[in-house]
């Protein structure tokens, strides 16, 4: 018996499933971080949100027809994005009553799938896979493809970096450099679908924001640079994820009756302390009230 | 720590790599603007303008809201259309928009904003670079804000934001540059320091600066032309020509009144005394007392004179 099982169960390095799940947290982290910096910088935590609505209809139509849920989370997600963008840009409140029709809908539709799969086929569980993921159950194929999912975000953001971070911290600003804002705006709604639906294959679709949100906005109130702010939301993400699966493993043997917790609950509990704990930080460093007055950089007005 | 003795004189500007920009050819002009008529829906903002700006001059865009000073710089830039006329601008345009509200939770330093002015539209993730680096500390310094350059920018004051607004202008070394009321929510100080700062760009670099004012005094000491926009309507030309009785009254089709008083310009748009108005609002503006309006604007120089 080595030393850290007092603290963790035997045999969690050593389970297949746990070392998958670890793989595949660890991917979708790589993601989070910048896709969810970008998202809390733009205000657009809402859309995330709806997009997970959105994609649990696709991944519970995809698992109705026996196919991988990720193939339906990409699938409605990226033409949900898409839509969105393009039907309700121009006034805000336009932008979320469409959002927030069209996401009723999809859970409608989600709720009807799910009712199907679970009538029709002996597969049990169906609704909790979908809507609070799987992690310890992912299928090898269905690695491959999260991984082709993943480096398309990464991609995708990591070409459009600059002009994205223009237009993030002022549209104005960013279209009298010839960007194409709308374009631009696009861009990052499509990768936000596909981190969601990378999101919702760990935790699920209806919890796959907090990966994304969480993390960003923590590392948002710790960090000044943009690239520190993606590494370190990314990080966030990174152990709170293997942190979750470290724990739900080690549930199994939390109660007599012997069944494990999920691992969305452990995560999505992370996020939010890792959040509280980052304004607790922020705030004894500068005060809750003083903030816009003293600059992160101490000292340096007194260097005139 | 720099000694003192050390220290440069005067601030080198944008320094050698600029000089490119220290050449103006001073004929030909950085923006003319020839007829330009502007429809929005429903109605028509701009009608039959018309004025130019020389390499190395401070212009100032003069007009109340809703004169139409905004859509005049947007069509400048090119992000809107124009009805009639034509619209000559050397590029690249420097451009520093209205109200930019910088959120203090924003993961930006006022470095990475100035980075952003120097390559923020290409394609890629930026490599640290010593010569990007060099160029954005010389920006910050060109604007008097190095010591802010690590700071988020979110979370300076407005006048400070100003200043690193205007050097993610420079970055690309305009020809032209296009401030939206950058004046606006400023106190006096900041408000004497970024109108310093903008006549010294406009001089040492040759660079054209428009910048769109609701109110002209500050600039009365710097402006080298002025363009007055009031009824969709523009007159242009200097200072003098332009802040007139009849010539303002001419543009905004009744009678103004234009009081000179310790320096500082009162443009009365209301009807109310008539003919004889004028004498009514510079006796009015008098009793409300000489020390008050210098409280407002004191004249050049006597910033340091109470230390």
């Amino acid at each position: 018996m080595n030393w850290y099982h007092a603290l963790l169960a035997p045999g969690l390095f050593a389970n297949p499933s746990v070392q998958e799940a670890a793989v595949v947290g660890a991917l979708v982290a790589a993601v989070c971080g910048p896709v969810g910096m970008f998202t809390v910088m733009r205000s657009q935590s809402f859309a995330g949100h709806a997009l997970a609505d959105i994609a649990s209809t696709g991944g519970s139509g995809a698992l109705l027809l026996g196919l991988s849920p990720l193939l339906g989370f990409v699938v409605f997600g990226v033409t949900a994005s898409g839509t969105m963008e393009m039907v309700g840009t121009h006034r805000r409140q336009g932008r979320d009553l469409v959002t927030g029709i069209v996401l009723g809908a999809s859970l409608g539709l989600s709720a009807l799938f799910l009712y199907l799969t679970a009538t029709s086929q002996t597969t049990t569980g169906a609704a909790v896979t979908i809507l609070f993921g799987s992690i310890f159950a992912v299928t090898s194929s269905t690695v491959w493809f999260a991984v082709g999912v993943g480096g398309a975000a990464l991609v995708l953001l990591g070409l459009l970096y600059r002009p994205l971070l223009v237009s993030s911290v002022n549209p104005e600003l960013a279209a009298a450099q010839g960007i194409p804002v709308r374009l631009v705006g696009l861009a990052h709604m499509v990768a936000l679908a596909l981190a969601v639906a990378l999101s919702a294959l760990t935790i699920g679709a209806i919890l796959s924001t907090a990966l994304l949100i969480g993390p960003a906005a923590a590392a948002l109130y710790l960090t000044r640079s943009p690239g520190r702010a993606m590494v370190m939301a990314s990080g966030v993400s990174l152990v709170v994820t293997w942190i979750g699966v470290a724990l739900a493993y080690d549930s199994y043997d939390w109660l007599p009756s012997h069944q494990g917790w999920p691992v969305s609950f452990f995560v999505v509990l992370l996020v939010l302390a890792t959040y509280a704990l980052a304004r607790v930080a922020v705030w004894r460093r500068v005060g809750p009230r003083r903030r816009k007055a003293v600059p992160a950089g101490a000292g340096w007005r007194g260097e005139r | 720590m720099v000694p003192i003795t050390s220290l440069p004189g005067p601030r080198p500007g944008l320094g050698a790599g600029s000089a490119g920009l220290r050449a103006p050819e001073l004929s030909e002009p950085a923006l003319s603007v020839e007829g330009l008529t502007v429809r929005l829906p429903g109605r028509e903002v701009l009608r039959d303008v018309s004025f130019s700006v020389a390499p190395g001059e401070l212009t100032g865009l003069i007009g109340s809201n809703g004169a139409g000073k905004t859509t005049l710089l947007r069509a400048v830039l090119g992000l809107q259309g124009l009805a009639a006329g034509r619209v000559a601008a050397k590029r690249p345009i420097g451009y520093v928009p209205q109200k930019v509200l910088l959120d203090p939770d924003l993961p930006v330093r006022a470095r990475d904003l100035v980075g952003l002015g120097l390559e923020g539209t290409r394609l890629g993730l930026p490599w640290p670079s010593r010569a990007r680096r060099a160029r954005v500390d010389e920006l910050l310094g060109s604007v008097e804000a190095s010591s802010l350059a690590e700071a988020r920018v979110g979370t300076l004051s407005g006048g400070e934001q100003q200043k690193i607004l205007i050097a993610h202008a420079l970055a690309r070394r305009p020809k032209l540059l296009l401030l939206d009321e950058p004046l606006a929510n400023l106190d006096l100080k900041a408000t004497q320091e970024v109108v310093a700062l903008l006549s010294r760009i406009a001089k040492t670099h040759g660079v054209a600066v428009l910048l769109s004012t609701h109110d002209i005094n500050p600039l009365l000491a710097v402006m080298d032309r002025v363009v007055y926009l009031a009824g969709g309507r523009a007159a242009s030309g200097t200072t003098d020509e332009v802040v007139q009785t009849d010539v303002l009254s001419a543009l905004y089709g009744h009678h103004v009144c234009v009081v000179r008083l310790h320096g500082r310009v009162l443009v009365s748009t209301t009807d109310e005394h008539g003919e004889q108005g004028c004498d009514v609002a510079a006796d009015a503006w008098e009793g409300a007392g000489p020390t008050t309006v210098r409280a407002v604007v004191p004249a050049p120089g006597d910033e340091g004179s109470s230390s």
